[in-house]
């Protein structure tokens, strides 16, 4: 399509890259944390980059202080926020509780998480609005 | 276990090349669909979830030799599929509906992309364990 400026695909690259390994060793370092079987280290990422995403787009929103560039952006919203948190390997550990006839556990991580994600990107964007906004 | 460093770099290939994926499927979608539903993420996720469905219940299945399965654990599922699929975006364009006083549709994206998305990796993982359990 004319007139739509192209992808920046290497921030996106670089960016899922760094997002995707800091996951993993958040996943590594949850292996020994909190137990209760529930998997804390996804849970962890998609909060955390929930916020992150609803920080970081607030503030760099045109018009505010921190306006970025197109290239920037895509490094840390697509590409870091993106690789860090992950809808299918959630998908897979809600599917492993119901295999195992755990309906406990995947009713409590389905029922902790989505509320979770979504009150921290109204808390991450909220913060982000009240930065960029600030004279 | 693949040591260090070597693990990182599988991970950080792996996640660099579902990034974009996910990036370029996203648009390609959005494009012919339009921006008022997120739709880009929605087939993002759940084509995401069918794909680790198939990868776990392959390697469940016992497919592949030891050595194998740890690095496809590390390239496949906390690389490429882990970083292909996104909560961020999922929230921030729920919130933007939210936002929009359009409940409804941000009600159907949260029930939609959960639903589908258990959908489609149990779909993969009981296909290939069922055909991987026929094996030999």
């Amino acid at each position: 399509m004319t007139g739509a400026s192209p992808i920046p695909y290497l921030p996106v690259a670089l960016g899922s890259a760094i997002g995707a390994v800091a996951r993993y060793a958040v996943s590594l370092a949850m292996l020994s944390g909190p137990g209760s079987g529930l998997p804390w280290g996804t849970f962890a990422v998609n909060v955390a980059g929930s916020f992150l995403i609803g920080f970081l787009a607030a503030l760099m929103a045109g018009g505010g202080r921190f306006h970025a560039s197109d290239a920037r952006r895509q490094f840390l919203l697509a590409g870091f926020c993106g690789g860090f948190t992950t809808f299918s390997i959630f998908s897979l550990e809600l599917l492993f509780f119901i295999v195992q006839d755990a309906y406990l556990s995947a009713f409590v991580y389905l029922g902790l998480s989505i509320p979770a994600w979504l009150l921290a990107v109204a808390i991450g964007y909220g913060a982000g609005e009240r930065l960029s906004r600030r004279a | 276990m693949i040591a260090f460093p070597l693990d990182i770099a599988i991970v950080a290939l792996g996640g660099a090349l579902g990034g974009v994926g996910r990036v370029w499927l996203s648009e390609r979608v959005t494009r012919r669909l339009g921006d008022r539903f997120p739709w880009g993420t929605l087939v993002v996720n759940v084509s995401g979830a069918a794909a680790i469905g198939l990868i776990a219940g392959w390697l469940h299945g016992g497919g592949g030799h030891a050595g194998e399965e740890a690095v496809l654990r590390l390239a496949l599922i906390a690389g490429f599929v882990g970083s292909y699929t996104t909560v961020s975006s999922f929230s921030l364009q729920t919130h933007a509906l939210i936002r929009a006083g359009d409940w409804r549709a941000a009600g159907a994206n949260v029930v939609a992309s959960v639903g589908l998305s258990l959908a489609a990796a149990a779909a993969g993982f009981l296909l290939v364990s069922r055909l991987a359990g026929g094996a030999p």
